[in-house]
């Protein structure tokens, strides 16, 4: 089954996103495919670069960003959501006239356009929030 | 059709306003801080046991194991999942709402 | 050809606005949502149902500071986003009736709503 993921709280401060986490990769190990992720309100913040929690805990965005390449996972972060709160990819930096961007690997900056699509095309829309 | 519910029934209605609007044969997943909703003694024992008779109930046991709980902690006739279960249920209801 | 997919869409809201961005945002996806003409509800549950109260005042340049996007729900009319449900509990247990509230709405009862739930394809909550 075809399934999109809506993640609507950063990490660490909820457990949104690690419950999203665990559930999608639940799902790809019992071999359904996952149409899209979605970062939206907070949940932007899972897709930081520049996140460097402490050594004995899991790397949130580094545990997506490598469930994101075995997969080949479309990751999408919200690009309102994301300019609001400073998350940056090197295009819209450069076009926001910003010095640096902060987008992990893995993971694509656009439109909610793609959230409303992934309602579409996929057969079940699962939200983790808050 | 099966409701998520992951917030803590001290803190939020949603487990109360999810059994307000289940129906017959609906299922109620709880994971995250929801299950202590599921949990025997508390003042949401009844809520839950009423929903009991109309819904199937089930609680993600990592997130129960992980607050210091066992199945033994649990009201009688929640059922026990995990993620691959949760998964499971996603794929059995054709529509599904999360309570956040 | 493709044969073109309707889905029933239902946001639901369930937060009051200002003291988070949900309400906001959730307004965002809806404003998108409607240019791909799908089957789209919004229903106003619990504190949600605070989003609809008519003469909120605050702009980015008074009061809190924060721009006032309830004229938002008035102008869902025009982009065919019509079909809006309050939930009368929540509604009648916050003091409300349909007269305090800036757009039409349809009030629902416990059946109504959930029978409006079961039938979606897609539920997004915020």
């Amino acid at each position: 089954m075809k399934f999109g993921i809506l993640v609507n709280e950063g990490p660490y401060q909820h457990q949104a996103s690690d419950s999203a986490y665990q559930f999608t990769k639940a799902a790809l190990e019992n071999g359904h495919e996952i149409y899209r992720v979605f970062f939206y309100h907070d949940g932007v913040y899972n897709a930081s670069r520049l996140t460097v929690p402490p050594q004995d805990d899991r790397n949130i965005v580094t545990r997506w960003s490598d469930l994101g390449k075995k997969y080949k996972l479309d990751m999408v972060v919200c690009i309102a959501a994301a300019q609001r709160r400073g998350l940056l990819d090197e295009n819209e930096a450069k076009r926001q006239g910003k010095d640096a961007d902060n987008i992990a690997e893995g993971f694509r900056i656009s439109g909610l356009g793609q959230l409303i699509e992934s309602g579409i095309q996929s057969e079940r829309m699962m939200v983790f929030g808050d | 059709m099966l409701h998520t519910v992951n917030k803590s029934p001290f803190d939020k209605n949603s487990l109360e306003n999810c059994v307000r609007f289940s129906r017959k044969g609906h299922s109620i997943l709880l994971f995250e801080d929801a299950i202590y909703g599921a949990l025997k003694g508390t003042r949401f024992e009844a809520l839950l046991t009423e929903a009991l008779k109309n819904t199937s109930v089930y609680v993600l046991v990592p997130d129960l194991e992980a607050r210091g709980m066992r199945m033994e902690n649990v009201i009688e006739g929640v059922k026990a999942t995990d993620y691959a279960g949760f998964v499971n249920l996603s794929v059995d209801n054709k529509t599904v709402q999360a309570w956040l | 050809m493709e044969e073109e997919v309707i889905k029933k869409f239902l946001y639901v809201n369930r937060k009051a606005p200002y003291g988070t961005i949900y309400a906001l945002e959730s307004l965002e996806v809806v404003l998108i949502g409607a240019a791909f003409d799908q089957d789209v509800s919004l229903a106003f549950i619990d504190d949600g149902v605070y989003q609809l109260k008519k003469d909120q005042q605050t702009s980015v340049d008074s009061g809190i500071g924060v721009k006032d996007f309830s004229r938002t729900y008035r102008a869902l009319e025009g982009y065919d986003v019509e079909k809006l449900y309050v939930d009368r509990k929540s509604m009648e247990e916050r003091g409300l009736s349909e007269d305090d509230l800036l757009v039409d709405v349809q009030v629902f009862d416990e059946a109504q709503m959930a029978e409006l739930m079961e039938q979606q394809d897609v539920v997004l909550s915020f």
